[in-house]
């Protein structure tokens, strides 16, 4: 990367959740250095606390031991400076605001005069090709674009880091493929770092620079894999040797991270 | 008669003989006294109509033959059995006493529907949006208020009435008093259970923002509480009137829609009993009706509403 | 442990505060007479008199909640109970009107809403102005029932029950309604695979699909019914706590008009509880407790 920085840093973190049932170790000694500009992936399989670790990034959920920064921020510094958008599974966007007023609800609560306000929607509603849907309600559009919209609202306020959490898992896959292209057009040219939760193993393999194999009881990390592939990856890359090895390596790791109770 | 029967028994059906069993009942009652028949025919006749009609998409026009029908039925009966005014008046009557006393029965209106149900209903409504909202943020005060709340919803809050008029007099303060001890709890729950309405990924998203608790309220849970706010709304509406019309049966000026009904009824004047209670019925169908309609300019985002779109 | 400090201590908090509120309100309300009658005799009162006499007034604006609860027990466990002075003989009364109009209006509401789900010109006469009549204050013709058919020979329990059919035959008509059509058409249509008759349909889906909607209106309906008994015996006193809390008005008792009010509460809450309970029951047997 021609950057340098690291955007957050883990050190042996851990998260325990008091529950009815007993303690659940959701998080046990989690290291992981996310550079600026990566694009890196978590997968696992359900419980293994990918979606956890993003929400510690996010300062959703506090972490009870280790230490985690983002920025060089505790992760609520960073949560109250604006430091990362956040991408849910669900598009989420607020049905009684328009396309364009959701994008410009981040936008309000910071406090970005209006014409600002204005500029920043029609910028974002282009990079995700919605312009001209500003004026539309969120029921109005279909599930793809909903999403884009929701991408375009964690764009709006042009924080350096993306945190992405399973944002295409409830799409179809020809929808999917399509917005998986635009993504790295868009990580291309916003040159943003982004931490992507998934469960596809071809989807983590087209999007990272960095796949994070996760495994359950208690959520660890196993693996951590560069990928060697070029940054320019046309969707027909997933038919090439390369791809398909870095693929097998990933399943590998699951499979040796889920151990007997497959 | 007698032909009829041959008829039918040649080819019997079920379904033949279900088509024209109504007919038959009506002659039997006929025969028993013309007017049963009579009346039993032009139900029949109707109900054939709305049948047929019923079949097509004409909604409207089948709750009004229907509506329609039961006004000529009630007229006939009432002068087909010659029932005395004290008992039923006819629904001519009544529409001539509404004609004859329109400045009485605006009085009236404006004392009990406006002055008291209109003003104790956004005196009440509005107190319990504040306290759910000044509630909001304490979880103890909460878990304490909401089951009382509750339990007091489902009581007879009209009791209080008699109370009421003995602490704030006979006008119209203290049907507005009524109106608000009546609405105050089913609009306190339905807020608080608006408040709590949003979705705990919404909410994730404001902190991912660090909106602060005052953003988070307008822009999100306020938005997302409509619904709730107005399915309170509208059930308030009637528990207004209420309250203010029975709260005059317990003292009132001489005048207002409850005082009305219970000197009327006292004086056994029945068609303006039914006037006044034909005036409670629109009051009530246009308040509510007025408060769907500001509802669905508010929440036309809500899938309840866009479907009627 | 945990489940007494999140719910019950919070709940005795309320209630404490609001009894602490009406003790605070009585003081307030009655120091005026306590005042006047002073400023009569000439004598000035202290702090602590003047709130002493205002939670043993005879007739006081707002009794004090001892005075109304010592009143309540007076009433109700110290008077037989065939005693017209007794609050249980005046509560049966109301009862007894409010459950037969609440069977009479469940019974017909839920027959006219078997009708307007399996007939469709039924469904569209009918339905439209079920709906409206929620909308009306039915209320107000409570007092000419009572007179009419008082009129005409019908007095005592039957105008009362009468009333409380009228009020809770609408919500459970509006309420059973949506629970007969709250199947969806997968369910609907795995019925009709198995070529069910509409009886069929009824009995194994329609009906048990219906109770979590048919009780929530129940629990409306007998709140209903009771307002209507209560209100229903306010023209005519011939008893009952809806004349109790008239007669209280007429006479300025407002300690027995408290009590009475006591009275109607708790029935309101042992109605809708045990509705409650029957309702809990029931979903529970068809899996559907939540």
């Amino acid at each position: 990367m021609s950057v340098q920085g690291t955007v957050v840093k883990a050190q042996n973190l851990d998260l325990v959740f008091h529950t009815g049932d007993g303690d659940v170790h959701a998080l046990s000694n989690v290291s992981l250095d996310v550079e600026k500009g990566d694009f890196v992936s978590f997968i696992g399989p359900s419980g293994c606390g990918k979606t956890t670790f993003l929400r510690c990034i996010a300062g959703l959920e506090t972490a009870t031991g280790g230490r985690l920064t983002v920025n060089g921020m505790s992760p609520e510094e960073a949560r109250l400076s604006r430091a990362y958008g956040y991408v849910f599974q669900a598009a989420g966007l607020y049905p009684w605001r328009t396309i364009g007023k959701n994008i410009k609800l981040p936008l309000e609560i910071m406090g970005f005069d209006k014409a600002e306000q204005d500029r920043r929607m029609n910028n974002v509603l282009q990079l995700v090709d919605l312009e001209g849907f500003g004026g539309k309600y969120p029921w109005q559009l279909s599930g793809g674009m909903q999403q884009r919209a929701s991408i375009a609202r964690a764009l709006a306020f042009d924080a350096d880091l993306l945190l992405m959490d399973e944002p295409f898992g409830a799409l179809d896959e020809i929808v999917r493929d399509h917005l998986n292209e635009q993504l790295l057009k868009l990580w291309a040219r916003t040159e943003k770092t982004i931490c992507f939760v998934t469960h596809s193993i071809p989807e983590a393999v087209y999007l990272s620079t960095k796949i994070v194999v996760m495994s359950p009881r208690p959520g660890r990390i196993t693996e951590v894999i560069e990928s060697p592939l070029p940054k320019d990856r046309p969707l027909d890359i997933r038919d090439t040797p390369a791809f398909i090895e870095i693929a097998h390596r990933v399943r590998e790791g699951l499979r040796a991270g889920h151990g007997d109770d497959v | 008669m007698s032909s009829l029967e041959e008829n039918v028994g040649r080819d019997w059906q079920p379904t033949q003989w279900r088509n024209w069993a109504p007919v038959l009942v009506a002659l039997a009652l006929g025969a028993i006294d013309w007017r049963f028949g009579l009346l039993f025919a032009v139900w029949l006749a109707s109900w054939w109509t709305n049948a047929v009609l019923a079949r097509g998409e004409r909604r409207i026009l089948v709750a009004a033959v229907f509506g329609i029908t039961m006004l000529v039925l009630w007229e006939m009966a009432v002068r087909l059995f010659a029932v005395p005014l004290v008992i039923l008046p006819a629904p001519s009557v009544i529409g001539a006493r509404i004609a004859i006393s329109l400045p009485i029965l605006w009085g009236d209106f404006v004392q009990t529907a406006i002055k008291g149900a209109l003003s104790g209903y956004i005196m009440g409504c509005g107190a319990a949006v504040i306290t759910a909202v000044l509630i909001d943020r304490s979880k103890f005060l909460q878990s304490g208020l909401l089951p009382v709340a509750n339990f007091a919803a489902a009581l007879p809050i009209v009791g209080t009435a008699p109370i009421l008029v003995m602490w704030f007099g006979f006008d119209w303060q203290s049907k507005a008093a009524v109106v608000v001890v009546m609405v105050f709890f089913p609009m306190l729950i339905n807020t608080m259970a608006g408040l709590r309405a949003s979705e705990a990924m919404q909410r994730d998203l404001m902190r991912t923002y660090g909106a602060s608790y005052w953003q988070t309220l307008a822009k999100l849970r306020f938005p997302a509480a409509m619904p709730f706010i107005f399915n309170g709304l509208k059930i308030c509406t009637t528990l207004a009137l209420i309250g203010a019309i029975v709260a005059e049966f317990f003292g009132s000026p001489t005048q207002g829609m409850g005082f009305r009904i219970s000197t009327a009824v006292g004086q056994l004047a029945l068609d303006t009993v039914w006037a006044e209670i034909t005036i409670a019925a629109l009051a009530g169908s246009a308040f509510y009706g007025a408060v769907a309609l500001i509802e669905r300019g508010v929440t036309f985002w809500h899938p309840s509403q866009r479907r009627q779109r | 442990m945990n489940w007494i400090r999140t719910h019950v201590w919070p709940i005795v908090a309320v209630l404490l505060a609001l009894i602490v509120v009406w003790y605070v309100a009585a003081a307030w309300m009655n120091s005026q007479w306590t005042l006047d009658q002073a400023a009569r005799a000439q004598t000035t009162p202290s702090f602590g008199e003047i709130v002493a006499d205002t939670m043993a007034q005879e007739r006081p604006k707002l009794p004090a909640p001892h005075q109304v609860a010592y009143s309540f027990y007076d009433l109700v466990f110290d008077k037989k109970i065939t005693s017209r002075r007794s609050l249980v003989y005046h509560a049966w009364i109301t009862l007894s009107a409010t459950l037969l109009g609440f069977a009479i209006g469940t019974g017909l509401g839920i027959a006219l809403a078997l009708g307007i789900v399996h007939n469709r010109a039924m469904d569209q006469s009918v339905m439209p102005w079920a709906i409206a009549s929620q909308t009306i204050p039915i209320l107000a013709i409570a007092p000419m029932i009572i007179v009419v058919l008082n009129s005409i020979g019908i007095s005592g329990l039957i105008p009362k029950a009468i009333i409380s059919a009228y009020l809770s035959f609408f919500p459970v008509v509006v309420g059973m309604v949506a629970g007969l059509r709250s199947p969806d058409s997968m369910q609907m249509d795995l019925l009709k695979t198995y070529n069910a008759s509409p009886v069929q349909v009824l009995f194994k889906l329609r009906l048990p699909a219906s109770m979590p909607f048919l009780f929530a209106s129940l629990k409306v309906g007998i709140a209903a019914a009771l307002v209507g008994a209560v209100v229903g015996e306010l023209p005519v006193q011939q008893g009952g706590l809806g004349a109790r809390l008239l007669g209280g008005s007429y006479y300025g008792q407002t300690i027995q008009m408290w009590a009475a009010l006591f009275m109607a509460a708790i029935l309101a809450a042992i109605l809708v509880f045990t509705v409650a309970r029957i309702e809990s029951g029931v979903l529970k047997r068809l899996g559907m407790a939540r």
